[in-house]
């Protein structure tokens, strides 16, 4: 007489999902860490040209970033779609660039003004122009360090 | 007798933090804040005309017109060979005397740069150029200048100057920083970069 006796049926054990929240609570606050909110909303495409020789921003807290590029879809109606430049939160002319310098360099601590750098973040398809235009101000602002921001990756593909 | 509490069903704990996981992933944008640096001449405030005369030899020009095709030193090139291009021309080394570069490789043509510190990368673009056109010449150029100060570095250290350039900028100790400022220092007097940009015009 067998002992043992088989069990019923072949019915699977219900696999336990007890863990399951805490591995989704793991992803959940990897991307809570890794989020970095934009503190001004971008009114601009941002379409970044590609390079692979780059280096990375030092310090964040001492960087200054203008936007360039033609308007978002949402913006095209009202602005067109000829390349501008973002300054904040609104869309800037060339000359409004120098003031924005000063004024950021103001409120830097004065220890590190001379290390600011000025980020450029431009659309792809923008004209040379802006960029040209863009540059002659930061110089006469003597803002002389800039970093062309890119994405990664090689730009002859 | 404490009255057994009963338990709190946490079946649910999953679909709400799925919920702020699916937020997050959607709201998430990992901002690029990498790039290649530059620094921009100062303005000349002097209104004389400043008259160093460069040999034709030691300048490389590179002109980018409104459709994006480069012409470097009248010669049409695609931008596949503009690394190599700038490479030669910058290693080239045909000076001799006090203009002689002994860490050069290059073929000492003479029709070419003397050394690294003179010879002058030109960048000359139109005003309807786009910007990813004008960023891969950079890129390009930037490319040719790491890839020789890195040859030079292994030769002097045995490690990349990118690399030693990386952990500067990573690391924060006060004693590797110093370290490497001196030697990050000497290869950029090794291979300098001199690029120039002339204020756009209609080509």
């Amino acid at each position: 007489m067998a002992k043992f006796s088989k069990k019923k049926s072949g019915e699977l054990p219900a696999i336990s999902t007890a863990s399951l929240p805490d591995i989704v609570f793991m992803l959940l606050f990897f991307f809570m860490v890794s989020t970095t909110m934009r503190d001004s909303n971008i009114l601009v495409e941002q379409r970044l040209p590609k390079a692979d020789q780059v280096e990375k921003l030092e310090n964040k807290n001492l960087v200054m970033y203008i936007y360039a590029g033609p308007p978002s879809t949402r913006y095209q109606r009202q602005f067109g779609t000829a390349g501008r430049i973002q300054l904040n939160d609104k869309f800037a002319k060339v000359s409004e660039i120098r003031p924005f310098i000063i004024q950021e360099r103001e409120s830097k601590n004065p220890g590190y003004r001379d290390k600011l750098v000025t980020a450029l973040k431009i659309d792809r398809e923008t004209n040379m122009s802006i960029v040209s235009d863009i540059k002659d101000e930061l110089r006469k602002a003597k803002a002389y360090r800039v970093n062309y921001t890119v994405n990664v990756g090689s730009p002859l593909d | 007798m404490a009255r057994k509490v009963p338990e709190i069903n946490a079946g649910s704990m999953a679909d709400i933090s799925f919920l702020l996981l699916i937020f997050f992933l959607v709201t998430t944008t990992i901002e690029s804040d990498k790039g290649i640096t530059r620094r921009l001449p100062p303005i000349d405030e002097s209104q004389e005309e400043v008259t160093t005369t460069i040999k034709e030899r030691n300048i490389l020009t590179v002109i980018i017109n409104s459709s994006g095709d480069l012409l470097v030193n009248d010669e049409p090139m695609s931008i596949e060979r503009l690394r190599e291009t700038t490479t030669d021309f910058i290693d080239n080394g045909a000076g001799t005397g006090e203009d002689d570069c002994s860490y050069c490789r290059g073929k000492k043509d003479p029709k070419s740069s003397d050394n690294p510190q003179k010879a002058l990368v030109s960048i000359q673009f139109d005003r309807q150029t786009k910007y990813e056109k004008y960023m891969a010449v950079q890129n390009e150029i930037m490319a040719a200048y790491n890839e020789l100060r890195d040859r030079v570095s292994q030769g002097l250290y045995g490690e990349d100057f990118t690399q030693m350039n990386e952990d500067y900028t990573n690391s924060t100790d006060d004693k590797v920083k110093e370290r490497l400022q001196d030697r990050i220092k000497k290869i950029r007097e090794l291979y300098p970069l001199n690029i120039s940009e002339a204020k756009p015009e209609e080509i």
